[in-house]
């Protein structure tokens, strides 16, 4: 697969702050990509270097085989979806879907054509003559995205679209994004703080920190083996277990994380081969619908997270379980070893 | 509706008679200017005798005064297109940069319409007379004009700037716009309405200024505030000055009211209402 997107050594410093520093990325051609960090880790910085709205302090950034990197905006084929949208407001839902074929000296029917084609891409046939203020946030941000599309750029830029939508249309358009995505095979690189929305959409997904790629992998990878703590404890929520507790629970030295859900709340140690255990007391329990949290703290020293789907047991029972004396099991396997100083010792290599 | 639960009936009352004196206040002496243009009596005696148009005739003929009103419209709209377009690149120019300095050359740029009007003349006299020995003339006025003219733009383009931020003109550039496609169809139409504010107020000021207009026109140069004040005291002249006084207040009604919708309507103006 040819890549899309090259960016070598791309650095950003603002006064003192290192935006991004140091980067390197491949990003491949019709790929789903997702940046994923908290805020003020450099992803945005980062899509708008590649937009062309900022200019690195050091790097290059290359679309296809071109080097675009002192490049203005306009010369790049690339296009964003803005977080806020940037709608016209004084132009008609058509006049702005036509805006990229306009200023490209496109004829008027062919503008029209593939304005009535994008707009139908995005599910708002029939709204070419509305005016922004006239559409809901959900319609506005479907007209963002199709006066991107409409000019085929090799890349979409997409900077949190759905941060300003409410949770049930996001979830909508997280499904329908990437669908349009596989529609039309454009690359999609994709901003967003939201994990979930990350692991639902993308391919592959490149977690932020201080400007830097913490983890680069695919979603299950990033969930299964995440690299880091700063990672486990982005994406998803996840147990650490380190130093003295690790050594002591566990029998090896090293930073763990393993997954609430992997964990498990019984009454007596299992003796099955392969499972762990440790004794504890029930702090809290957390009622989430489809599923329970139960906060226990272990004799050995840390709290760990349990969460269980509510599937037979009934809730009473959990609940009852407050202050409770249980045991916490899970299979070896499951726990993810943290640059374990010696790969050998490390607990993911027995099911490897 | 929550005002009427906070305030007691007594003190709704004190205050709207108080807003009562301050409109009788202001507004009955404008009112008087538009009756005693009617006033028969040309002492403009009280209560007035009986109603003529004679002095509207008489100023309608009044070369004087239709001269004066011409000079001044030319100065108005000369101060006011020069104000646009420099106050317009101003706002542009201080919008973007991060330079050292940036808030002191805005400050210097408003600082003007701040300025007491006798201090901002006599500088202009002795700048065009004395150092660049320029003679005074229609020009010289509306440069003086332009300087606090300027501000109105200025202010108003760099309101509608911090409103709108950025990104609908990284729009326009990612779509492939240059610079120049971005100003004319995107910049341009976001700024339309706050530039005809600016505009009708910068013209308002420049209209019914007479101090720094004292200090910089030549003596054949004559704008209407100065004809007016100069035949004030002229017992011929002074029904005519009260005619030309009278179609000045209903004049200046219309712009203020349009600036006002104007600005009013912005919010709408922004979402792409009309």
């Amino acid at each position: 697969m040819s890549t899309a997107i090259s960016v070598r050594g791309l650095s950003k410093h603002f006064g003192d702050v290192r935006a991004v520093d140091d980067l390197d990325l491949d990003i491949a051609d019709g790929e789903f990509f997702s940046m994923l960090g908290p805020s003020g880790s450099g992803k945005t910085t980062v899509l708008r270097l590649i937009a062309g709205f900022e200019e690195p302090t050091a790097g290059r950034i290359l679309l296809g085989e071109e080097d675009v990197t002192r490049r203005p905006p306009f010369a790049r084929d690339v296009n964003t979806v803005f977080q806020d949208y940037a709608i016209f407001p004084h132009m008609s839902v058509r006049q702005n879907v036509e805006y990229g074929l306009r200023v490209k000296k496109v004829g008027k029917a062919e503008r029209r054509r593939r304005a009535e084609e994008a707009l139908a891409t995005v599910r708002l046939e029939g709204y070419a003559d509305r005016r922004p203020h006239q559409l809901s946030g959900g319609q506005r941000q479907r007209v963002a995205l199709a006066r991107a599309l409409v000019n085929r750029p090799q890349v979409l830029l997409l900077d949190e679209p759905l941060g300003a939508l409410d949770l049930q249309l996001r979830r909508e358009m997280q499904i329908e994004l990437k669908e349009i995505q596989r529609e039309v095979g454009i690359t999609f690189v994709f901003v967003t703080h939201d994990q979930e929305e990350a692991l639902t959409m993308s391919d592959r997904i490149a977690v932020f920190n201080e400007g830097r790629i913490e983890q680069l992998a695919t979603p299950v990878e990033l969930y299964d083996r995440p690299a880091s703590a700063f990672v486990a404890g982005f994406v998803g929520s996840s147990n650490l277990l380190q130093g003295e507790a690790a050594r002591d629970l566990l029998g090896v030295e090293g930073s763990f994380v393993i997954r609430p859900e992997k964990l498990q709340l019984v009454s007596e140690a299992p003796t099955e081969s392969g499972r762990l255990s440790a004794p504890g007391v029930v702090r809290e329990v957390v009622y989430l619908g489809a599923s329970t949290t139960s906060v226990v703290e272990l004799d050995a020293g840390p709290t760990v997270t349990v969460s269980h789907q509510n599937t037979d047991t009934s809730i009473d029972a959990a609940l009852e379980r407050r202050d409770q004396r249980v045991v916490v099991t899970w299979r070896r396997d499951h726990l993810v070893s943290l640059g374990s100083p010696d790969p050998a010792a490390s607990p993911e290599e027995e099911t490897a | 509706m929550s005002q009427r639960m906070i305030l007691s009936a007594g003190l709704r009352r004190s205050l709207a008679a108080t807003t009562l004196v301050v409109l009788v206040v202001i507004y009955v002496p404008l009112a008087l200017v538009l009756v005693n243009s009617f006033n028969a009596d040309n002492t403009f005696g009280w209560p007035p005798e009986s109603l003529t148009l004679r002095w509207w005739k008489l100023a309608w003929h009044s070369q004087g005064a239709r001269d004066a009103l011409w000079t001044s419209i030319q100065v108005a709209l000369a101060a006011t297109a020069i104000a646009l377009v420099l106050g317009t690149l101003a706002a542009m120019g201080l919008r973007r940069t991060r330079f050292f300095g940036r808030n002191v050359v805005s400050l210097l740029i408003i600082l003007p319409i701040a300025l007491p009007g006798i201090v901002t003349g006599l500088a202009f006299q002795n700048g065009f007379r004395t150092i660049l020995g320029i003679q005074l003339s229609l020009w010289t006025i509306v440069i003086a004009h332009a300087t606090f003219c300027i501000v109105t733009v200025f202010n108003n383009v760099q309101a509608r700037f911090q409103r709108l931020g950025g990104s609908l003109e990284q729009a326009s550039m990612d779509l492939g716009a240059g610079r120049w496609t971005t100003f004319r169809l995107v910049t341009f139409p976001m700024l339309r309405s706050a530039l005809l504010a600016g505009a009708l107020l910068s013209f308002g000021l420049s209209f019914d200024e007479i101090v720094v207009t004292t200090f910089t026109a030549s003596s054949h140069d004559q704008t209407l505030p100065i004809w007016i004040f100069q035949n004030l005291f002229r017992p011929n002249q002074a029904p005519v000055v009260n005619v030309v006084a009278a179609v000045l207040v209903v004049a200046s009604a219309v712009p203020i009211y349009l600036a006002q919708r104007l600005s009013g309507s912005t919010a709408e103006g922004l979402t792409g209402a009309r």
